[in-house]
């Protein structure tokens, strides 16, 4: 009988932690699959952060270091600069990236490290059990806005993914969501791309993930992403907001697009003795 | 064979050590007293084909320092005493990780701000935590430039050993003077396999993982037990301190690298008076001498202890602790910056012979 669907060899076989209806698992498929496709599951080296997913690094199959709240992009920092040819990446909630770990991920877009950021933004702290985020929406009722977001009192969202791609050095920056295939197929692109961009060493690279958090937004899973459609993308709309016209041939080699100059700051420093 | 001697400077030194025992990455933020380390790092860094990154903060560089670890490689960062309190949460999570790592804290006086004069103000942070969590640094606190370029080399093998970060302490007299060293022509560099580094799994049927998390009390206490072994194999092992003038003596100076420097010519001239003066100086400040000092206070020479810091007394609660209360512990300390005199010193002891003081003393 022919095969239709096999599980990713990138991913091991520990079972997700993940609530029904959460979109982490996905796009955690997305990475894994991205990091077969191109064949880099032996070199790749990924940095978990703290939030739902703190236990990443357990399910993706590359070598993975877990990083404390908001320092991913610091030790992704310390890794790539050491491993210039590996693909190393980090896999980051919005609490994590847009609130603890601003200086961190603006500092690493500014210096233009050669890394890929996956930001998952929910809209909400997962983790810890749906306080408001960075990213909560004005009106958007957290257990610490239980009133709803009020501007006037909480002030407004960070839309991470525009302000990013203000700074010179991130070379491409897109936002997605992974809520039905069509959508899936165009984060898997945006992924690859990312990879892409990394592999020519052009320079910082994130996709922003718009993703649903059920259980801290009270909601059943198909709910939660009808609501993600309808109030999260006003909000954070889908889109490429750097990079746009970044090209690269059949082989994944770089062809055009205007590009960062400061993309080749990492050396190797030689074999680690096993 | 050695090669000539050069006069450099004390944190020129730093740098040049670590680059001397193969650190290829250097990760930091500016601040005075140290900052000779980081411009020498910018430079000779770069030209040996190593990493230097300036990072936005100490919390930012540390954390460079808990991937670059992670990944296998050696590494060093420096700071002084507020950036070196930015850097206790990566600490902590380098120790929960059991990654190796160098760390050297050239101390300016605090709390706070404080200024940029000399103080041993962080002896505490540096050997009780720091961070958060059940777990040790090796602190080491060289007193000279030559032992600075000899205990940095020698930091960068002890880390990779134990998998643990391995502090260098000192303060702006070290970092600042200008002395002789005299560099090996090859260093004792030790390349220890590091089979746990997350840098690609290479073939390797499993994929390495590098944390600190673990939700399970059982694995956790587990793992924390593990880390108290290997604790007490470096109690075992690692500890380090210098003797000097200890036969017969009467009075015992406790002190670490700039005090211990002030007092090594207290000794000489407590002689012409007819006082024998003795001094235990802690080179490695965790692992503590407690037993030089325990057989110190054991002797039946030995009259009383003198303590002398450049603070308001951390290290006297070691050395109480090896003491034991067999013989009097006083106190000598100055704080803010200020160095003691060495008349300052020998007048204490003058007045403890003399039975003229009490215990504990004053500033
Ligand atoms: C220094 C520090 N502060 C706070 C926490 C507690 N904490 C754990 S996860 C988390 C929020 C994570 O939210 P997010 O990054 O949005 O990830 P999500 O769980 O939503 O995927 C917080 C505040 C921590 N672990 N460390
Ligand atoms: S709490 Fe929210 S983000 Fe975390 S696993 Fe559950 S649904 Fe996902
Ligand atoms: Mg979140």
């Amino acid at each position: 009988m022919a095969v239709v669907f096999e599980p990713t060899k990138g991913l091991t076989d520990k079972p997700f932690h993940y609530c029904p209806g959460c979109c982490h698992g996905i796009i955690h498929r997305l990475v894994a699959e991205t990091l077969v496709d191109n064949d880099a599951l032996e070199t790749a080296v990924g940095v978990a952060s703290v939030g739902c997913t703190y236990n990443s690094y357990e399910y993706i199959a590359c070598d993975m270091v877990q990083a404390a709240h908001g320092r991913a992009p610091a030790v992704a920092t310390g890794i790539k600069r050491n491993l210039k040819d590996s693909f190393v990446f980090t896999y980051q909630g919005d609490g994590d990236l847009a609130s603890i770990g601003t200086a961190e991920i603006v500092h690493a877009a500014a210096r233009s490290e050669n890394i890929t950021v996956i930001f998952v933004n929910n809209a909400v702290y997962g983790m810890t059990s749906g306080q408001m985020a960075p990213t909560t929406l004005v009106g958007q009722v957290t257990t610490t806005s239980p009133w709803g977001r009020d501007p006037s009192y909480q002030g407004y969202p960070i839309n991470v993914s525009e302000f990013l791609s203000n700074l010179a050095g991130a070379a491409y920056v897109e936002r997605v969501c992974v809520t039905d295939y069509k959508n899936i197929q165009n984060a898997k692109k945006a992924i690859q791309k990312a990879f892409n961009v990394q592999k020519n060493k052009l320079g910082f690279s994130l996709v922003e993930v718009l993703s649903t958090c059920p259980t801290n937004w009270g909601k059943e899973p198909l709910a939660a992403m009808d609501w993600l459609k309808e109030n999260m993308e006003k909000q954070y709309p889908l889109g490429c907001y750097k990079g746009a016209d970044i090209t690269f041939d059949a082989d994944g080699k770089y062809v055009s697009g205007a590009i960062p100059a400061t993309a080749n700051n990492c050396v190797n420093v030689g074999e680690v003795k096993k | 064979m050695a090669q000539k001697r050069v006069l450099m400077k004390g944190n020129e030194v730093i740098a040049e050590a670590a680059i001397r025992a193969g650190c290829r990455n250097y990760f930091g933020y500016p601040i005075t007293p140290q900052t000779e380390v980081m411009h020498y790092m910018a430079k000779k860094m770069v030209q040996v084909g190593g990493n230097f990154v300036q990072a936005e903060s100490e919390v930012a560089a540390i954390n460079m320092v808990y991937g670059a670890a992670a990944a296998g490689f050696r590494v060093m960062t420096s700071s002084s005493s507020p950036g070196i309190s930015l850097k206790q949460e990566g600490i902590s999570y380098i120790a929960g990780a059991e990654l190796p790592a160098v760390v050297v804290n050239i101390v300016r006086a605090g709390p706070g701000l404080g200024g940029i004069q000399p103080a041993q103000g962080d002896y505490f942070q540096a050997t009780k935590g720091g961070g958060h969590g059940d777990y040790r640094n090796i602190v080491i606190a060289p007193a000279s430039v030559q032992e600075l370029y000899e205990l940095v080399v020698e930091a960068f093998n002890l880390a990779d050993k134990y998998r643990m970060t391995c502090m260098i302490v000192g303060d702006g007299t070290l970092g600042q003077m200008m002395e002789p060293v005299a560099f090996r022509d090859e260093e004792p560099v030790e390349t220890i396999a590091k089979p746990w580094a997350a840098c690609g799994r290479k073939g390797d049927s499993f994929h390495h993982t590098v944390t600190s998390i673990y939700i399970d009390p059982d694995v956790l206490e587990k793992k924390n037990l593990e880390l108290q072994d290997k604790y007490k194999i470096v109690e075992a092992n690692e500890v380090r301190y210098e003797a000097i003038n200890m036969e017969d003596a009467e009075i015992v100076i406790t002190a670490f690298s700039t005090c211990s420097r002030i007092s090594r010519n207290v000794i000489r001239q407590a002689a012409e008076l007819g006082i024998k003066v003795g001094m235990i100086r802690p080179i490695t400040l965790w692992p503590f001498p407690y037993k030089a000092i325990s057989e110190a206070a054991d002797m039946p020479s030995v009259k009383a202890f003198l303590d002398v810091e450049l603070n308001a007394g951390q290290m006297i609660e070691d050395v109480r602790l090896g003491v034991n209360g067999k013989k009097p512990v006083y106190f000598h300390g100055r704080l803010g910056g200020n160095l003691p005199m060495q008349k300052e010193i020998l007048d204490k002891i003058v007045a403890i012979h003399e039975g003229k003081i009490t215990e504990g003393g004053n500033f």
